[in-house]
């Protein structure tokens, strides 16, 4: 049984018996749902997806993301938010599981479920709830201090992403500056810096989720295995 | 009253409500509300019709949970033959099973798990009436909650929709408190006769309801 | 109360070995006068009303496979008296009959109080065609208070239950019930074969059950774009399906 696993990463069960629930935030316009679909796009051969869409008032992203066929339509959900994107990731995250779990049981064997959200502000963070790990997309264009200034998704998420840094010569924002700010403030938590414009696939990124994919595995299979010893024994 | 009933009450328990506007926003979209006083006669029409269907069925669901009886899907049926408008069906269905994902973990009781086993997605207002049980809730406070939500839920949706100043949506409220006292009283006079439970009707609501479910814009489920 | 008639009228019908309906039972009773024609039972009213203390009552029995339509000869005034208004009609429809009721509209004149209500239980296989207007008030007033209550088992399962309470006009002339509308009607249908899918236009929605029925539910400025609107909803709703043919073939008595 062990030495297949090595071989084929499907069977092995996701994280705690289910997908692993990642949730992408950051502000509106920072490249939240570019950044999704490169990531379905990268990882899609690798691993069974599924998508969250939590729109502020319309399905533009999941539609987005449909028109992209970034994954076929029936493993992509939008949620509604009532006015309030924060809310439904963190304080009533309700609707959001409700998605999920709909999609897990039309899906069987998910390994992943990305969850992104509306557009928030810096003190946004998904729900323990809700999402096992998180990704908070900055862009450089939104003012270089950002990092510096801190907030909630800056510092604590499990990887920062500052994005389009392809623009950063046009408007003039420092990227040494920002890397220095965010480690300082994460606590060494990782920082991705990305231009989706240059590589379309997000490859740093995409190795982050696999790394984080992987681990939720071997913790799993150790739990697994752990269990059938407690059963045989 | 038992505290545990403040929590059932309160907007911020995580059960999904703040996505639904109870028919609001399209009534926003529609034109038909655009201030605090035509917030008010909005709130008033659905209090005593939506609200009074939803105040009794959480009423006899209350009772219900009190017996140990289990016939829920009987009375799950009660609340569909009362929901002709598919779409608010839906809307009550998703706001049913967010409730009752939360009062399980919030107040583990032997009806909530019968409930969960006989329907899948059961309707909003018994949950509602289940949860109301399993905080040692009467049926009429069952009723008095639900009735409450059944106007506090549009009125957030106002605030937040129209910018309406909070004081005065509030002021609204609790012009209306002594309407939800008189809705829930009517709602728990006959808890155990399900088939005469009241129904009253709003053709707008059902027209709004399905409307916004083929609107191009919208920030809330329902 | 006592001073208002009492009326019980019944009519039952029965599929006779050569495949027409039969009427087995026809009892008029003083202002709930019913006659009998080729292709319906009509109401006829016997006297103006119904006035304030009336109790009029109306069943009917459908026979498995039989056919019954009830009709009106002209709108029934809900006036004013000493008391509360009743007319009540209770229905059963065996499996593979069908009821179609369509009497014409109903106006709640000023002052009145009345109170209609309509218990139906089909059986499994039964059809039913429910058509109803109401006219909130004469020309130029306001109406009385006029409330309803309809309730359609089928099985023993509940398929729709549904009331029009028109007493408060600060609850149902909100903006979320009735609004300023000045003419209600709804029709339900039931029937395996008929869309399931919603439709709205303006004053209209037709509304597919949980059970197999759709409520078609309109309301307008005047009775004649409520019936256009009822017709457009009817349409939308069961054109092409089994109901159709049944409707057009429904008889009292086809002999």
């Amino acid at each position: 049984m062990g030495a297949n696993h090595d071989h084929d990463p499907h069977t092995a069960a996701p994280a705690h018996g289910r997908a692993l629930r990642l949730g992408i935030g950051g502000p509106v316009g920072s490249g939240k749902t570019a950044l999704t679909a490169a990531l379905c796009r990268t990882l899609r051969d690798e691993f069974d997806l599924a998508v969250v869409t939590n729109d502020i008032y319309t399905t533009e992203d999941a539609d987005f993301l449909r028109r992209n066929a970034v994954l076929p339509d029936d493993r992509i959900t939008a949620v509604r938010t009532g006015c309030c994107p924060h809310t439904a990731i963190r304080d009533d995250i309700s609707a959001n599981l409700d998605a999920v779990e709909a999609l897990e049981e039309r899906h069987p064997g998910l390994d992943l479920i990305i969850v992104e959200s509306g557009g928030d502000n810096l003190t946004a963070l998904f729900s323990q709830g809700l999402a096992d790990r998180q990704i908070f997309v900055l862009d450089v264009a939104g003012g270089d201090d950002v990092p510096r200034k801190g907030g909630l998704g800056v510092a604590a998420a499990d990887l920062l992403v500052i994005n389009k840094t392809d623009l950063a010569p046009m408007v003039g924002s420092d990227l040494d500056m920002m890397a220095r700010d965010s480690s300082r403030v994460r606590n060494g938590r990782p920082v991705a810096f990305t231009s989706l414009r240059e590589q379309p696939g997000a490859p740093e990124v995409a190795d982050w989720v696999r790394s984080v994919l992987h681990e939720a595995r071997h913790d799993n299979s150790h739990t697994a295995r752990n269990h059938d010893h407690a059963a045989a024994s | 009253m038992d505290a545990r009933l403040l929590l059932l009450a309160d907007s911020r328990l995580p059960a999904g409500g703040h996505a639904h506007s109870g028919g609001l926003e399209p009534a926003v979209t529609a034109g038909a509300v655009t201030d605090v006083a035509g917030l008010a006669d909005f709130l008033r029409g659905r209090l005593a019709t939506s609200g009074l269907v939803a105040a009794a069925l959480a009423a006899a669901a209350c009772a219900h949970a009190h017996t140990g009886d289990q016939a829920w899907e009987r009375l799950d049926a009660e609340a569909d033959a009362r929901t002709p408008s598919p779409a608010q069906r839906q809307a009550s269905r998703a706001q049913g099973r967010s409730l009752l994902r939360a009062a399980r973990t919030t107040w583990p009781h032997p009806a909530l798990e019968a409930l969960a086993t006989a329907v899948r997605e059961p309707h909003h207002p018994i949950v509602l009436g289940v949860s109301a049980a399993a905080g040692n809730g009467t049926p009429h406070q069952a009723a008095t909650i639900t009735a409450y939500g059944a106007i506090t839920g549009p009125a957030s949706a106002a605030v937040r929709l129209l910018g309406l100043d909070p004081l005065a949506v509030h002021r609204t409220l609790a012009d209306l408190a002594s309407g939800v006292d008189r809705i829930a009283t009517e709602a728990a006079a006959a808890p155990d006769d399900w088939a005469a439970l009241p129904a009253p009707s709003a053709p707008i609501l059902d027209l709004y309801a399905e409307l916004h479910m083929s609107a191009d814009l919208r920030h809330f489920e329902s | 109360m006592s001073r208002g008639y009492v009326a019980r009228a019944a009519a039952s019908v029965e599929r006779d070995v050569g495949g027409r309906t039969r009427l087995t039972r026809l009892r008029s009773d003083g202002p709930l006068a019913l006659r009998e024609t080729a292709e319906a039972l009509y109401l006829v009213g016997a006297a103006a009303g119904p006035l304030g203390g009336d109790d009029f009552e109306l069943a009917l029995e459908i026979g498995p496979d039989a056919r019954l339509a009830i009709r009106s000869v002209a709108t029934t005034l809900a006036l004013p008296g000493d008391s509360e208004s009743r007319m009540t009609v209770r229905a059963t429809v065996a499996a593979g009959g069908h009821l179609d009721f369509a009497p014409e509209p109903t106006v709640a004149a000023a002052g009145c109080h009345h109170r209609s209500t309509a218990a139906i239980d089909l059986a499994e296989g039964a059809t039913l065609r429910w058509y109803e207007e109401l006219i909130l008030g004469r020309h130029l007033e306001l109406p009385g208070k006029h409330t309803s209550r309809f309730d359609v088992t089928r099985d023993g399962v509940p398929l729709l239950r549904h009331e029009l309470r028109l007493d408060d006009p600060a609850v149902f002339g909100s903006r979320s019930v009735v609004g300023d509308a000045k003419a209600i009607g709804s029709v339900l249908l039931v029937a395996p074969d008929l869309s399931r899918e919603p439709h709205t236009a303006e004053g209209l929605a037709v509304l597919p059950l949980a059970g197999s029925g759709v409520l078609i539910a309109a309301a307008a400025g005047n009775s004649a774009v409520l019936r256009r609107r009822l017709a457009q909803g009817e349409e939308l709703a069961g054109s092409g399906t089994s109901l159709n043919a049944m409707n057009a073939g429904a008889s009292s008595n086809s002999a």
